[in-house]
């Protein structure tokens, strides 16, 4: 069975994000760029259901311009089989795109398994993992914390975070699967499979060859940084209180302090 | 136990009379009182140990009574060992010629500081009282917080005139006992002076006041795309006054050198109150005697830095990690002479630490992660390279990690692929050295943790380095755990010796055999961390009498009370 992970490169996570000036969007040049963790977390769960027997080979794959070979790099140095880089220029590509030209890459390579990470650090998304599975009409389980295999069978056995807990499903494959942040800890990528990567192969393909068109309905219009957080006024008073609440406050949070007089 | 101990030191100090590189008369038989062992009284004529210990040896811990040897018992409730406090086994007595704190002075600071800036409160001071390895604990009365340069000077004139002894405190992050006091010295704290007062953002040189904290400063430097020259596993605490002071070193040091390097000026109070200002901002300023390097590492015994001009290195983007494994400490040598030569001025950091030292860290270390879960190796290696171009850095560190890898100098190695496997890679390391006090993580507490600990800083040659480790266990065999780790790329080792508890007969078997070995060695007793209180006695291992008599006419000219952070650096004997 061959696993596909989609993988994404995107903006470092401990790298403390700015806007343009003309807020058309977040400055990204001259920014570190990694893989998303939550792929890296999609692609060691991918290694390892490799690792215990049931799958032959996991392909990672990405969608953006040049630059996102490095992202992919790294994924071969984790212990992916091979990569599949699709340049769709420099544009952002959004989900409903990347689902599309996913599918069609499920059609080429028919994996088994398709796992990807639950959302992008720097959209926030959380809609390609849906979107691909309702494209392809395969099962889903998403947020996943716990993911068992069972080859005989053909059924992935998935428990999911969600608001109320936690929900246990069981899907027949080919199904998708998104990861949340419980569900492993990503290897590092060491130096003898750093090596290796240096011969595994990466296939380019663009969204034309696949029959893909990326037009998108939704366009960016302003980005712009959350307003600064106030500080808070100490009031000496319940009357004060009252007054403040009456006259001035549209909306506040009230702290009460334990030791007042 | 008290007087046992008192003996055991002559005798050691006996021995190393004849290790020291000029050959003096043993002290059992003539007695100047130069030669008498400090905190001995000076009996002239005969050398005794008339030591007489203190009648209780339980104390509480709380007790602000200083010079007490508590006795140390290890807590079963709590794990932790509870060190008797290291201000008794120096053996000093305070010095009769300080005079102790009165109402009028505490009047004169109130009215010159205002009330806030004057603690008198008893659980502020014993904070500052004690130092970040709870080791030393003094027993000051009062703190005072000035705010600017001028309170100091006026601070420092009463003082002087009151003889008040006083200790400078930046971040109180020493190692060696030398920012809390021994006794009743005032504290006099730089907290309340940080502001940055300028950045030449054309050449990146920055001025600021002496209590500016570390990572702040990083931080608004980067903002501005510049860095600190210097990087502390004490950063959140440390106070660049207190860097300053004690010539910090750190993980950068490879790449951008020493302090009396950066350092283009100082802002200094001497002891009467003068202000020396030095605060240069040139490169190149050939007029003089360059004084400011005499404060930049006088650990403040020769005056308070109140601001600092510093140098600040661009900030560069690409910043490569790799944490490597090798087989034994040739190969780490080695591996330090090829990645000079071929990384060259990439290279930022390289440090090094042996098996045990991980072992450690990973047992006491929440959310510490092997990087090579399937086997241990001897040595462990963190090199970082820090260039402008991210891709090519990133080949050509990896080329030479391949390169070195084919050639067996690594048995295994990974790079760190985004900035949280970097920092984590980094956690293992610093964290061996620092944390904030109270935090319970990295190595350093990961060695508290696993029993009590005697740290040691040394300079060795580089194919030395690892023999004093290799020494000392069989010297101490079962009783002890001796790790080794530190900066290979500046041949500083941090040794240090974990036993269950705090011992004499084990401190008698590494202590003064460290001491000798390194000065056979050709070393420095202390590397990096200054000689403080813990090595004020010991500068003789490193430095030849002449210099250190110098030294003491240096401080007898700045200082001739003897007021600044008295009873440390120098040998209590050279000052008489």
């Amino acid at each position: 069975m061959k696993i596909l992970v989609a993988v994404k490169r995107v903006i470092d996570y401990a790298v403390k994000v700015r806007v343009k000036p003309n807020k058309s969007g977040v400055e990204t040049s001259n920014v570190k760029m990694s893989m998303n963790p939550f792929c890296e977390i999609a692609l060691e769960e991918a290694l390892r259901i490799r690792e215990s027997g049931a799958a032959k080979e996991v392909v990672a794959v990405t969608v953006g311009p040049a630059q996102c070979a490095d992202t992919l790099r790294t994924a071969l140095a984790m212990g992916a089989d091979r990569a599949v880089h699709v340049d769709a220029g420099a544009a952002p590509v959004l989900p409903l795109s990347v689902a599309k030209i996913l599918r069609a890459l499920v059609q080429v390579e028919q994996p088994g398994l398709l796992i990807l990470g639950k959302q992008a650090i720097d959209d926030d998304c959380n809609q390609t993992g849906q979107m691909v599975a309702g494209l392809l009409k395969w099962p889903q389980g998403t947020f996943a914390s716990k993911v068992v295999l069972d080859k005989e069978k053909q059924v992935a056995t998935v428990e999911r975070e969600v608001d109320g807990g936690l929900e246990t499903l069981c899907l027949d494959l080919p199904a998708v699967i998104t990861t949340d942040l419980r569900l492993n800890q990503p290897r590092y990528a060491t130096l003898p499979n750093i090596m290796k990567a240096k011969s595994k192969v990466i296939k380019k393909v663009t969204p034309e060859e696949l029959n893909v068109e990326i037009k998108s309905d939704l366009e960016v219009v302003q980005v712009t940084e959350p307003p600064k957080r106030k500080a808070g006024v100490i009031i000496s008073s319940v009357d004060e209180l009252i007054d403040k609440l009456k006259n001035e406050v549209v909306s506040c949070n009230i702290l009460v302090s334990e030791d007042h007089d | 136990m008290a007087r046992r101990r008192a003996s055991q030191f002559l005798a050691g100090y006996c021995c190393s009379q004849s290790h020291s590189l000029v050959r003096r008369p043993p002290l059992c038989s003539q007695e100047p009182a130069s030669i008498s062992a400090p905190g001995l009284p000076h009996t002239h004529g005969k050398a005794t140990s008339m030591f007489k210990p203190p009648s209780k040896l339980y104390r509480k811990l709380n007790s602000q009574t200083s010079c007490d040897i508590m006795q140390v018992h290890y807590s079963r409730t709590y794990g932790i060992h509870q060190r008797s406090f290291t201000s008794a086994a120096i053996n000093i007595q305070r010095s009769p010629s300080f005079s102790k704190l009165n109402s009028d002075d505490i009047g004169y600071f109130k009215s010159m500081l205002g009330d806030k800036n004057v603690v008198q409160d008893e659980d502020r001071l014993s904070a500052a009282n004690v130092d970040w390895m709870r080791k030393y604990k003094g027993s000051s009365q009062l703190l005072l917080l000035p705010r600017n340069t001028e309170e100091v000077s006026k601070i420092l004139h009463h003082c002087n005139s009151r003889h008040l002894a006083i200790v400078p405190q930046g971040g109180n992050t020493g190692l060696v006992g030398g920012s809390v006091p021994v006794y009743d010295e005032v504290i006099i704290s730089l907290a309340s002076m940080d502001q940055i007062i300028s950045l030449d953002k054309v050449n990146g040189i920055l001025i600021c006041e002496a209590g500016c904290i570390l990572e702040n400063l990083n931080s608004f430097l980067a903002n501005e795309g510049f860095i600190m020259p210097l990087d502390l596993g004490a950063k959140g605490s440390c106070q660049i006054g207190g860097n300053v002071s004690t010539n910090a070193g750190g993980l950068h040091f490879i790449r951008y050198g020493s302090l009396h390097g950066n350092i283009l000026g100082l802002e200094v109070v001497l002891a009467d109150g003068t202000v020396l200002d030095m605060l240069g901002t040139l490169r190149k300023d050939n007029t003089g005697y360059d004084l400011k390097h005499l404060f930049i590492g006088s650990e403040g015994s020769l005056g308070i830095v109140t601001k600092v001009s510093i140098l600040t290195p661009p900030k560069l983007l690409s910043t490569n990690l790799a944490l490597l494994a090798c087989k034994d400490f040739l190969s780490c040598q080695k591996l330090l002479l090829e990645a000079k030569r071929e990384l060259g001025e990439a290279i930022s950091a390289f440090e090094f630490m042996d098996s045990d030292a991980m072992d450690m860290v990973l047992a006491h270390m929440d959310g510490a992660r092997n990087p090579f879960p399937s086997s241990s190796y001897n040595f462990y290696v963190l090199i970082e390279t820090t260039g402008s171009d991210e891709s090519y850095d990133k080949a050509k560190l990896e080329a030479f990690l391949l390169r070195s890898m084919e050639g067996g100098l690594i048995s295994d190695g990974a790079i760190a692929q985004d900035i949280n496997q970097a920092s984590s890679f980094w956690q293992i390391r610093e964290k061996l050295m620092f944390r904030k006090a109270m935090c319970w993580q990295g190595m350093s507490e990961a060695t508290v943790k696993a029993g009590a600990v005697y740290k040691y800083d040394l300079s060795l040659p580089v194919e030395k380095l690892y023999d004093i480790v290799e020494e000392m266990r069989p010297r101490l065999g079962e009783k002890a755990k001796v790790v080794g780790y530190g900066h290979l790329g500046d041949g500083n080792l941090h040794l240090n010796i974990i036993t269950k508890q705090y011992d004499n007969n084990i401190l008698a078997q590494i202590e003064p055999f460290v001491y000798e070995w390194t000065s056979t060695h050709r070393g420095s007793i202390s590397a990096e961390h200054g000689l403080g209180l813990m090595k004020a006695d010991k500068i003789h291992y490193s430095k030849s009498p002449e210099t250190v008599q110098l030294m003491a006419s240096i401080k007898k000219l700045l200082d001739p009370s003897g007021i600044l952070n008295p009873y440390k650096v120098l040998p209590q004997s050279m000052l008489q």
